[in-house]
């Protein structure tokens, strides 16, 4: 008995479509996250990840009004974020449905923002997403979508935003991100063992090997995808069943 | 039967709400000592910090009612926190009493192994569980949480172990409660709030 590693697939929104490498089979319109999030939560996702991924102010209640849809589907837990930048903007999501708020660029410009939500919320309500980036000998903190350097080292960061108040670490490697080259496993190792919380891995996967590697060598706690599942290039049972096979504990009833 | 949810502004009403409606159940979500008074169930859903929860039960007056209820027979089910301030004290906020109705004390998880304890995980039964009636002893449950009753309690039905073992699946009487949140446990969670329903009726 122990605690099962978890799959998580992530939807990227405008707002209110998914927007990158929807083809799903099966479903009449593909890119509607309310059908997704139905789909996932069906066939055996532990959590599901909704990101708004070019946040703007204007488009924000359209987001809202996305969670709230989403999260009516779902039996699962909800993890929100993109563009939060307040406690307000943390608040919002939390009402419209989401059991936990990702913060990242806000978070690397004003990391007391993480304190504040975390006091609110709680901890277990607080993922500090992180893109890292190799930089020679260790990897860069790269913010506004992975396309600038923050100047901070990633496991310094990862640190640092644990005291802070983060209760969870979702780390995407950008390197990998999009390559289906697999995760990065020195990068995520390096991090889950610099911290005392939980680390979801992203970036990179594609085959059921990889999902082994990161949960095995990368001591990752969860994995996350987007459009490996989206995609049906991944079913989501197939891959738990191919990783309990494997020895590792995954929760394979719904 | 209606299910009243002691609304204490925080946290996940909103998800516990969608999980009973998807059971056919009614409930009605309230801050106000008077409905949880006249309450036919009671739950109590929970998030965030322990501090939070007491504070809101003391400056909203529903310390003494929901305590009266709960020693009236009124079925209660508390979740994660809901659970937690049952006992007389937490070491998240040791200034602050809890309802002191089941003995023992709310203790950090150790700090060997990953905090918060996340994730879905496996409970293991003491003794026959009403709640966890019709479930299969392989089900897993979605745990958040870095507190838990720790002690070795006569009222804890199942445990749970992240470094140590504590109270999963509280049942004494009239009050029920659990670690983990059903409303986010799937099949299993479902089963469960199912369970209380029946209870309950």
């Amino acid at each position: 008995m122990s605690l099962a590693h978890r799959i998580i697939p992530c939807l990227d929104t405008d707002g209110q479509r998914v927007v990158k490498g929807v083809n799903f089979v099966g479903l009449r319109d593909a890119g509607d996250p309310v059908a997704l999030a139905a789909r996932y939560n069906r066939e055996g996702a532990d959590e599901l990840v909704v990101l708004d991924i070019a946040a703007s102010r204007d488009r924000r209640p359209t987001f809202l009004e996305t969670i709230r849809r989403v999260a009516a589907e779902l039996a699962i837990p909800l993890t929100a974020g993109g563009g939060i930048r307040t406690r307000e903007d943390g608040r919002a999501v939390v009402r419209a449905g989401a059991d936990k708020i990702t913060v990242n660029t806000a978070a690397v410009e004003r990391p007391e923002l993480i304190s504040e939500l975390s006091l609110e919320f709680g901890a277990q309500a607080v993922v500090l997403a992180i893109d890292a980036k190799r930089a020679g000998g260790h990897w860069d903190v790269m913010v506004r979508g992975g396309r600038e350097s923050a100047s901070l080292d990633a496991i310094e960061w990862a640190k640092k935003g644990v005291q802070f108040g983060a209760g969870e670490i979702l780390l995407t490697s950008v390197d990998r991100d999009g390559t289906q080259m697999g995760f990065d496993t020195t990068l995520t190792s390096a991090i889950s063992r610099a911290v005392s919380v939980p680390v979801i891995a992203s970036g990179g996967a594609k085959l059921p090997e990889h999902f082994v590697d990161v949960f095995k060598e990368g001591a990752a706690d969860a994995a996350l995808a987007a459009s490996i599942f989206h995609d049906g290039v991944q079913s989501i049972r197939t891959l738990k069943e191919f990783l309990a096979a494997r020895g590792v504990e995954v929760r394979l009833s719904c | 039967m209606r299910v009243t949810i002691v609304d204490y502004g925080a946290g996940n009403v909103p998800s516990v709400e969608r999980a009973l409606e998807r059971l056919g159940a009614e409930s009605q979500r309230t801050p106000s000592p008077d409905d949880i008074s006249k309450a036919e169930a009671l739950l109590l859903p929970g998030v965030g910090h322990y501090a939070a929860l007491v504070r809101a039960l003391d400056e909203q007056n529903m310390r003494a009612a929901l305590i009266g209820a709960i020693q009236r027979g009124v079925p209660f089910l508390g979740i994660c926190l809901g659970l937690q301030v049952l006992y007389q004290s937490s070491e998240e906020a040791p200034q602050l009493g809890g309802l002191d109705l089941l003995p023992g004390t709310v203790c950090a998880l150790p700090s060997n192994v990953k905090l918060p304890h996340m994730g879905w995980n496996q409970v293991a039964a003491r003794r026959s569980s009403r709640l966890l009636d019709g479930i299969e002893s392989s089900a897993y449950f979605y745990f958040a949480h870095s507190y838990a009753v720790r002690d070795s309690q006569e009222a804890s039905a199942a445990t749970c172990w992240h470094g140590a073992t504590f109270a999963a699946v509280v049942e004494k009487h009239n009050i029920f409660a659990v670690q983990f949140h059903p409303e986010k446990s799937g099949d299993a969670g479902a089963r469960l709030l199912q369970n209380f329903l029946k209870i309950a009726a």
